[in-house]
């Protein structure tokens, strides 16, 4: 167990040096007033750099990583990210510059956005896109401001959004958040919706659907064409959740389905790392009728080949974040989707979806997949065979912890019983997915015959089994 | 290139165990009509070639390396020790995901209880989440948790908050109906007779930064005063070096504390490299938003941290959440954990007065310019400071910008009252000579 900061406390340690003040110093109460002073102790810790390091280092050490671990967790799209777009995004010219500092001193880098925006408005078949937005979930309530803008400017009162059961819980969240009403569809037994239930809902108070596709089940959705041809004929928009991109790029495009706006989540199917939760970027792509209420600015080109922020859009929803967006992130999805180029995304794609289905091929043979025998680039399966072992997916989980592997995403999507959602992703190797598939068969076998050790696992963790009920009930937020 | 591991005879084998002949076949699903034939955009490039490309426009650009910077307004330039991005940098931590398997993210998991530990002791609140997007969407979700916990739909807004985050402000709440009441501005602060007669007991909150977009530091305690009676919220926006030497939104009677994590630890990166923070007191515990840190112990007696308190969260209460966050900025916050433990308690103090003096030396200089002169009579700033001036602005930014100097900010961008006025930020990166650069060029304009 690696000790706390304030137990490696030494009083009269510090880890940085201030530099020197060469100015003429004053009394700090000329300065500022007494009344404005802090009077109350300021108690943090007092270490060392040498400790520090160590402490950080050695924290660092307990955690599974991308870097260290296969990590198959299903919606997340843990796949490699390449070190080189960390080198480009820490370029002293494109790290180091002032959100306000001249527009013409910025040139490099609003070309690199600039050209972001439209390789995007490219992969994914939209008109124009926003860097804006700082997280998916950021991109989906931006999205939904912009519909109810679009609707406040037709004079129509929508104010419901229809959000099917296997939608992230973000989905529901962001619409409740800009103001609208859930409308829940069922979702069928393979996840899928069935369009004449869709048609029951689309009444004229509808603003928009949102989908997830392929779904969280990893499924195409087959009646899209139909779903967005209902929807257009009611006046609803169709909202794409570009979680599940990393199957489509370059076989399909969500614009030519008929969306008419979507978010994409730089940090799953553009390669640039999630930080251990952040952070990520959440773009956001509409067609033409939905430009003029993107948020402010937009970056414009002009005729003598300069770039400039535009905030002259009577219509927009404003700003959903301060300046201009997660830069760094944007930068390394920038470098990413130019170094692969056209061929290398549709490959990527193409290749995600060939891991998932050889894993999916396999593993139904021990588990039931109720989406069936195909999948795009995830795909879910249920351990409700093991409850008669009183193992639940929770402790298939846990084992896997023991072996080596960051466990899939567990419970969820939530129309499937014991689900276990799992998602290689394409930079994978062969040797990577036989052993995954190895390892869960060998803990299948466990829980048949030895179920104990599922239900203490994990032991090789550097904590075994934490009590997350207790954590709840009396919570230490705080040292 | 590509980061694909797999040889072309793997993927024979492995497309015959799923049995198909080809990938195309498992594409079936989507209309033939609607794939692409071939995406319009240019082939895939070497590491080589494209880190050309990247320093090509890197060059193109003036970095704060190499021009001098008096910019500030929310974003600041300070130094930032190695030891903070060797850590971020560890790819450890870089490249986990959200910490979901506890058991598999104690690394994450313990810094951001650290993290939350740092901040709550900055600023002398009682609880804290695992940070937000930035400062502006921090403010957002401190209003909002207002709003939900009081039941009421009027908040007012000092006109000297961040005009962005005023921006997104408005933006987070037009879905949902909400009265905002701008309080407007006196001499550089937040008017305190404008807020006396506004106030009521119908309004949520009070947001109120300190230091101010101008500059100037605000009597936080006398506004706790005039709203308390009526049951009116407090929401301090702070910068967290300040609190260095200022007094804490706790000890000030705040109720909520946000602001914008950038400065600790984190480089300007065009305004793009922040996290937002928001403290509370401890009744508010369940209604905020993101993800919180806390700390158990396993099954053998040993301790432990978990996300906890997630019955708030989009996950689980889908539309009925606090809020719609998931990804938030772990990683930037990790840096502030890095930078805050290593300043630590004398530090971070030491720091903040090197803030202050070297900025009221750059203030006496300009202010003894002919032709500038303090914006607001007895301002008391920390970093930054409003200069009028009735010499051309336009004049003076391109005379400091062929120096290599960038800079000062101009308040004409967002308060047409302030046009003749010059917002000067001065860290600890500036030595006296930088800022007798300044000053040589500002006297010859």
């Amino acid at each position: 167990m690696e000790k706390l900061l304030n137990e490696l406390s030494h009083q009269g340690q510090t880890g940085y040096s201030v530099p020197e003040t060469d100015v003429p110093e004053k009394d700090l109460t000329e300065l500022i007033p007494e009344k404005y002073q802090r009077k109350s102790e300021l108690n943090l810790p007092e270490l060392s750099e040498p400790v520090l390091r160590r402490h950080f280092t050695r924290l660092s050490q307990l955690n599974y990583a991308q870097s260290t671990n296969f990590y198959p967790l299903g919606s997340c799209t843990m796949k490699y990210n390449p070190p080189i777009n960390e080198k480009i995004s820490s370029l002293p010219g494109l790290k180091n510059l002032h959100p306000y500092q001249p527009q013409g001193t910025v040139q490099g880098l609003l070309e690199i956005m600039h050209t972001l925006e439209k390789n995007l408005c490219e992969i994914c078949g939209m008109d124009s896109f926003t860097l804006q937005p700082a997280a998916g979930a950021h991109g989906e309530f931006t999205g939904l401001l912009i519909i109810r803008a679009y609707f406040n400017s037709r004079n129509e009162k929508r104010h419901k959004i229809i959000v099917p059961d296997s939608a992230h819980g973000t989905n529901p969240a962001s619409a409740a958040l800009a103001g609208f009403e859930i409308l829940p569809v069922k979702s069928e037994q393979n996840g899928i919706l069935s369009l004449q239930k869709i048609k029951e809902l689309l009444t004229q108070d509808v603003a928009a659907l949102m989908l997830t596709v392929p779904n969280t089940l990893g499924v195409f959705e087959k009646d899209i064409l139909e779903i967005a041809d209902a929807a257009h004929k009611n006046g609803t928009l169709l909202y794409y959740d570009g979680a599940n991109l990393n199957a489509l790029m370059g076989i399909t495009r969500p614009g030519d389905l008929g969306f008419d706006l979507m978010h994409i989540n730089l940090h799953k199917t553009f390669s640039t790392p999630h930080g251990g939760g952040g952070p990520g970027s959440g773009p956001i792509g509409v067609k033409k009728p939905l430009e003029p209420f993107l948020p402010v600015p937009g970056i414009e080109k002009n005729n003598k080949n300069e770039f400039r922020f535009n905030y002259e859009k009577p219509q927009t929803i404003g700003k959903v974040r301060s300046f201009y967006g997660n830069v760094p992130v944007i930068l390394k999805a920038a470098a990413y989707v130019e170094s692969l180029g056209r061929e290398g995304l549709k490959k990527t794609s193409e290749q995600a979806v060939i891991n998932a289905n050889y894993l999916l091929s396999i593993l139904k043979e021990k588990l039931p997949a109720p989406a069936g025998n195909r999948c795009f680039h995830e795909f879910v399966l249920s351990g409700k065979p093991l409850v008669e072992n009183n193992v639940r997916t929770l402790d298939v989980a846990k084992r896997l912890l023991d072996y080596g592997f960051y466990a899939p995403t567990i419970y969820f999507p939530l129309i499937v019983e014991e689900a276990l959602m799992i998602e290689p992703t394409e930079t994978e190797t062969k040797a990577a997915l036989d052993d995954f598939v190895k390892i869960l068969f060998k803990i299948i076998e466990e829980a048949q015959n030895d179920p104990g050790l599922l239900k203490n696992a994990p032991q090789n963790t550097p904590v075994s089994r934490l009590n997350e009920v207790e954590a709840a009930r009396k919570p230490i937020l705080h040292w | 290139m590509d980061y694909i591991p797999i040889t072309e005879k793997e993927k024979q084998e492995m497309l015959e165990r799923i049995g198909v002949k080809c990938a195309d076949e498992l594409f079936a699903a989507i209309p033939q009509s609607r794939k692409v034939k071939e995406l319009n955009l240019p082939k895939g490039i070497s590491e080589q070639s494209l880190i050309k490309r990247y320093e090509k426009s890197s060059n193109n650009n003036k970095s704060l390396n190499n021009n001098l910077n008096f910019l500030g307004a929310g974003i600041y330039e300070h130094f930032i020790p190695s030891l903070v991005e060797e850590i971020t940098g560890r790819s450890e931590f870089s490249t986990a995901y959200t910490p979901y398997q506890p058991e598999a993210s104690q690394g994450t998991l313990q810094s951001i209880f650290e993290y939350q530990s740092l901040v709550v002791e900055l600023t002398g609140m009682e609880v804290t989440n695992a940070s937000l997007y930035d400062g502006a969407s921090a403010v957002a979700e401190a209003a909002l948790l207002a709003i939900r916990s009081k039941g009421l739909k009027k908040i007012l807004v000092s006109e000297a908050l961040h005009p962005e985050y005023q921006q997104v402000l408005g933006t987070y709440l037009q879905g949902i109906d909400v009265n905002i009441v701008p309080v407007p501005i006196e001499n550089g602060t937040t008017s305190i007779s404008k807020a006396k007669e506004l106030v009521s007991s119908d309004c949520a909150a009070l947001i109120l930064q300190s230091p101010n977009f101008l500059g100037t530091i605000e009597d936080i305690q006398e506004f706790k005063n005039i709203i308390e009676k009526s049951g009116v919220l407090l929401i301090n926006v702070v910068n967290p070096i300040s609190l260095g030497i200022l007094k804490s939104p706790g000890e000030a009677g705040a109720d909520i504390a946000v602001g914008e994590g950038q400065v600790l630890g984190n480089a300007s990166g065009f305004g793009g490299f922040t996290f937002g923070f928001l403290a509370c007191k401890k009744a508010f515990s369940w209604k905020m938003p993101g993800r919180i840190v806390g700390q158990t112990t396993d099954s053998k007696g040993r301790r432990g941290y978990v996300l906890t308190l997630q019955s708030r969260e989009q996950h689980i209460r889908r539309e009925k959440a606090t809020s719609n966050i998931c990804t938030n900025s772990a990683l930037n916050a990790l840096a502030g954990c890095v930078y805050l433990a290593g300043w630590g308690k004398n530090g971070i103090r030491e720091l903040a007065k090197t803030n202050l003096q070297k900025s009221h030396y750059a203030f006496d200089k300009i202010t003894k310019i002919p032709g500038f002169e303090p914006a607001f009579k007895n301002q008391s700033f920390f970093n930054e400071f409003a200069v009028k001036t009735k010499k051309d602005i336009k004049e003076i930014q391109k005379k400091l910008l062929s120096g290599n100097i960038i800079g000062p900010f101009e308040l004409s961008r967002f308060y047409k009252e302030y046009s003749d006025c010059l917002l000067f930020c001065v860290t600890e990166t500036k030595t006296k000579e930088d800022i007798d650069k300044l000053i040589e060029v500002l006297k010859g304009c």
